[in-house]
């Protein structure tokens, strides 16, 4: 229970707080681990399941832990609700294979959709982050009204509709099926949890039932949320065994203990009749799910005495902005597995997933609402893949991510005859000079000059621009960031 | 551009509220945590402090009916209460038709009119730009629902945008006075802030060159306008033309910005303003009357730095901070009404019980204000009255509120020397956290491209891109320097 609270926490804290205690809890994710080559990660997890079995499914899984939530709601429905089934191997590892060539190949779609820490992230922050938040400005206006600066507001927005959507289909899906039988997408889809039921196999500690005891009762694989206890063959199937220990509980003749095995594993291979739709249901629900896309989120409305300022919109780019400590396009794109911390945690509204189809739910840069500030490298920190590495801030202010380019027909001084200079005022890196718009009339309004060699692509310019709907100078992404 | 000001604090917080500007994340959930309950004493608390003054000064008497100062105007011989009602700052609700619209709250202003005219407040000066040209309207809605003969009404010709200076334009609007007000008879009638955009020349193309001033004064004549005046801000030179020509035009009174903190220092906290010491002077050489606006520089002399209250507390520690800027308008003799904007019925409370009767200031309170007034010019607070003569700003920025927010930071401590000061953690999340409440961040400062287009309006003749520009940097370096 723990290590949910802390992910989800890692999630709908804006503040940092979270991140800054809690961030190991990410770093700790296999998958995540995995692409970032985190060798001591990946290596104490093996062992950790070498010795206790599947017990990352338990306790350190938010998505393995969020589907027992539901399952123990299932159970409250309706008692002693699950039973046996065989393991549906060729599913299993049909769907590890899937996952090996999707991040081989750089399918990065493929791959967040299947990693199971990513998308319980995705639910957090597209479904639990809003309503953390709302209840935080709830609190900011009542502190508001005390003079208290405790709390404060921040915006809610959808960041991107069709992340959106994928986390409302995992979250329903999950649902249904932890609810009427436990664990079944974390032992016949989740790859994780085939790699790690592999080494659960030998695991050294594991349920094992007395077969003295044991009068076959079957309560314990009416209680077996993997449904990996076959009770008549007195047999456990450790590589689905998840070690949640209800079996141990249940047994009213303490026939079933967590002890070291002696070479007695019997692992239960077949592949069965029974429908396990858990992959095409998956599927179908995101189809469905896709198409929905939900309303553009609205900013607060303006006051009378003040004048309408139109939104910012997003100018058609030809190289996505990935946010300093990306490297490149391709790095992003081959660690990336679009579990949105970095999302949840952009304090600037800059980050937001993609919705393009090759790099789908990855993070990407825009300036219409903030843009990324010279202080802040939290994506960088908390990112557990190594799809952004950790830069200090120094770094940052000499990593190129882009460039800045000049629209004239959208520059205020020429368009509406007054004095501007917000890009070059606001520029961190002094990249852009005003220079006069006639070269001839030293005194004509002035225009600016953008030094692309020193931009780093930060976007303040781009936000910071009095044009709208459509920014007088914007960023154009570089694939390879450049050191300045 | 003349002004009505407004009085922010009637009776100052009590002790408990102070300590809330304080409060930790901690404290505040152990607040929340101890329910609702608390939250609503705390709150009863401020409002049975306001219903205790009110109480205590009807029990005393000193503001119940009939007790309210009056001052005689030589010409006619009329008796103004000394407390005037400026409305140009009436409450708004939200609109529920319009989202998101701020609109006159006209149950409350015929509350404040009906309340100030039961304590025999007489005087109300509104204009038709204020409250987004809808304030003539709403007091003339609020005053006609009482006998004509009880009140005076003083509108002012606020032809400043161009497109108003042909004389067709300014008669259209000195006759929709009339029907916004529901009145054949303007007893006080102004030229509105001469002296303001570009001086002289603003000056004789607005009621000069197209024949307008010669008109009010036909209109005086004929008794439509009962006096005839004007209210000054800015450019000197004009307000020293129009005393000049007080045999021709003889003006019945003049509207100037008056208090204790621009009587020797207005030209010192900004060379293009004048100090109030001349002004006055000059009204008194000439035996005209002086209408004062500004007596509480829309409340920055009652929200002032907290040892300056605490100085004027120590004096007088039953009486409100505001009233000490209302006793020294009304001190002078030459005063025939004080302008108060006052948008809640607490303001007027207050203003009220300070007026009914003025207890004038002797020379020794007096200098303790200009010494006041030595210790207040030290702050850097800008000197923005939340006019709102600025906005719109074609950009979006909501500039009053930016100043405030900067002034409240001012003159509360948490505008913070350097990172390296004590409070600066505390001082950098109020300000920031505060800057984000008081101001959406798209009308914040860093906005502001310095087109320079609201300067112009500013009677109070701030360089506002330059303030804030200034304000932004800070802002800037209060994010680049976490604490």
């Amino acid at each position: 229970m723990a290590a949910i609270v802390m992910v989800t926490l890692l999630f709908v804290d804006f503040s940092g707080t979270a991140q800054r205690w809690f961030g190991w809890m990410a770093k700790i994710q296999f998958l995540p681990a995995v692409l970032a080559l985190n060798l001591a990660v990946i290596a104490a997890l093996i062992i950790l399941t070498l010795v206790f079995g599947r017990l990352y499914c338990s306790v350190i899984c938010p998505l393995g832990i969020m589907q027992d939530g539901f399952g123990r709601l299932g159970k409250l429905a309706r008692k002693n609700r699950y039973s046996y089934s065989k393991a549906k191997n060729a599913l299993r590892y049909a769907m590890l294979a899937v996952m090996v060539i999707a991040i081989v190949a750089g399918i990065g779609a493929v791959v967040a959709l299947l990693a199971p820490y990513s998308a319980y992230g995705r639910i957090a922050q597209s479904l639990i982050a809003p309503v953390w938040a709302w209840v935080n400005n709830l609190l900011a206006s009542v502190a508001a009204s005390h003079e208290s600066y405790a709390f404060y507001s921040v915006d809610i927005w959808l960041r991107g509709s069709a992340t959106l959507a994928v986390a409302v289909g995992t979250l329903i899906l999950l649902a249904i099926l932890a609810w009427r039988n436990g664990r079944t997408y974390c032992n016949t889809v989740c790859p994780v949890g085939t790699v790690l039921g592999f080494f659960a196999r030998f695991s050294v500690l594991r349920p094992v039932i007395d077969k003295s005891k044991c009068n076959s009762c079957g309560l314990c694989a009416r209680n077996c949320k993997a449904a990996c206890i076959d009770s008549a063959a007195h047999t456990i199937d450790y590589s689905r065994c998840v070690t949640c220990f209800d079996c141990i509980g249940k047994c009213h003749k303490d026939a079933i203990s967590y002890a070291p095995s002696y070479g007695r594993s019997k692992v239960e291979v077949s592949t069965d009749n029974r429908p396990d739709s858990g992959r095409r249901n998956f599927m179908t629900a995101l189809a469905a799910l896709g198409a929905a896309a939900a309303t553009q989120a609205r900013e607060k409305t303006v006051d009378g005495g003040l004048a309408v300022i139109a939104d910012k919109k997003i100018p058609a780019r030809r190289t996505r902005i990935v946010p300093p400590g990306a490297v490149s396009l391709r790095n992003m794109a081959g660690h990336c597995t679009a579990c949105q911390l970095c999302v949840a945690v952009c304090p600037n509204g800059v980050l937001r997933p993609s919705a393009s189809l090759d790099t789908l739910m990855q993070p990407e840069s825009s300036y219409e609402r903030g843009y990324c500030r010279p202080e802040c490298t939290r994506c960088s920190e908390v990112c557990p893949s190594g799809a952004i590495r950790p830069l200090s801030v120094a770094d940052k202010s000499a990593v190129q991510i882009g460039h800045a380019v000049w629209i004239k027909a959208n520059c205020v001084p020429l368009a509406d005859g007054v004095e501007c200079g917000n890009c070059a005022r606001h520029c961190p890196v002094g990249a852009i000079t005003m220079v006069p718009s006639d070269p001839a009339d030293e005194s004509s309004l002035k225009i600016p000059a953008v030094n692309t060699e020193r931009c780093i692509g930060c976007g303040a310019c781009e936000n910071l621009c009095p044009a709208r709907p459509f920014s007088a100078i914007y960023v154009e992404g570089h694939e390879n960031h450049r050191i300045i | 551009m003349s002004k009505d000001m407004k009085t922010t604090v009637s009776s100052d917080p009590p002790p408990e509220n102070m300590e809330k500007i304080k409060i930790t994340r901690r404290d505040f959930m152990k607040r929340l945590g101890l329910g609702t309950g608390l939250t609503a004493l705390a709150l009863t608390g401020c409002r049975s402090e306001a219903e205790n003054d009110a109480a205590r000064s009807a029990a005393s008497g000193d503001s119940a009916e009939g007790s309210m100062t009056y001052r005689i105007n030589p010409k006619t011989g009329e008796k103004v209460s000394i407390l005037g009602y400026g409305c140009m700052r009436w409450p708004t609700v939200r609109s529920e038709d319009k989202e998101g619209e701020d609109v006159i709250d006209q149950e409350m202003v015929n509350r404040l009119v009906d309340t100030a005219i039961a304590h025999g407040v007489n005087y109300f000066d509104t204009s038709p730009a204020y409250c987004k040209g809808f304030s003539e309207r709403a007091t003339g809605i609020a005053l006609s629902r009482h006998p004509r003969e009880s009140y005076y009404i003083a509108t002012k010709l606020s032809n400043f945008a161009p497109q108003t200076w042909s004389r067709e334009a300014s008669m259209a609007m000195y006759h929709k006075s009339f029907k916004e007000l529901q009145t054949d008879r303007i007893d006080y009638m102004l030229l509105h802030s001469i002296g303001g955009g570009n001086g002289m020349d603003d000056f004789r193309a607005r009621y000069i060159d197209n024949g307008m001033l010669d008109f009010l004064m036909a209109e005086r004549e004929a008794g439509r306008i009962g006096n005839l005046g004007f209210s000054y801000h800015g450019e000197i030179a004009v307000f020293d033309w129009a005393l000049a020509n007080h045999d021709k035009y003889k003006w019945d009174f003049v509207q100037i910005q008056l208090n204790y903190l621009d009587w020797k220092h207005a030209k010192q906290l900004n060379p293009r303003n004048t100090d109030g010491e001349y002004l006055y002077g000059e009204l008194e050489k000439r035996g005209i009357p002086a209408i004062i606006m500004e007596p509480l520089l829309g409340g920055r002399l009652s929200n002032v730095p907290d040892h300056i209250a605490a100085r004027l507390k120590q004096r007088e520690p039953e009486k409100s901070v505001a009233s000490w800027a209302f006793r020294y308008a009304g001190t002078h003799h030459g005063v025939l009404t004080v302008l108060s904007g006052m948008t809640y019925m607490e303001h007027l409370e207050d203003n009220l019980h300070t007026y009914s009767p003025l207890v004038p200031l002797n020379d020794d309170e007096m200098q303790f204000l200009y010494d006041t007034a030595d210790l207040m010019v030290q702050y850097p607070t800008v000197a923005c009255n939340d006019c709102k003569y600025c906005m719109p700003c074609p950009y979006g920025i909501d500039i009053p509120a930016i100043l405030l927010h900067y002034n409240k930071c001012v003159n509360q401590g948490n505008v913070a020397e350097g990172t390296q000061a004590s409070n600066y953690a505390e001082a950098r999340r109020a300000f920031l956290v505060g800057y984000d409440r008081s101001v959406p961040r798209l009308r914040q400062a860093s906005h502001c491209i310095g087109c320079n287009q609201c300067s112009p309006h500013c009677p109070q003749s701030i360089d506002i891109p330059k303030e804030l520009h200034r304000i932004d940097r800070y802002v800037e370096s209060l994010k680049q320097n976490p604490a």
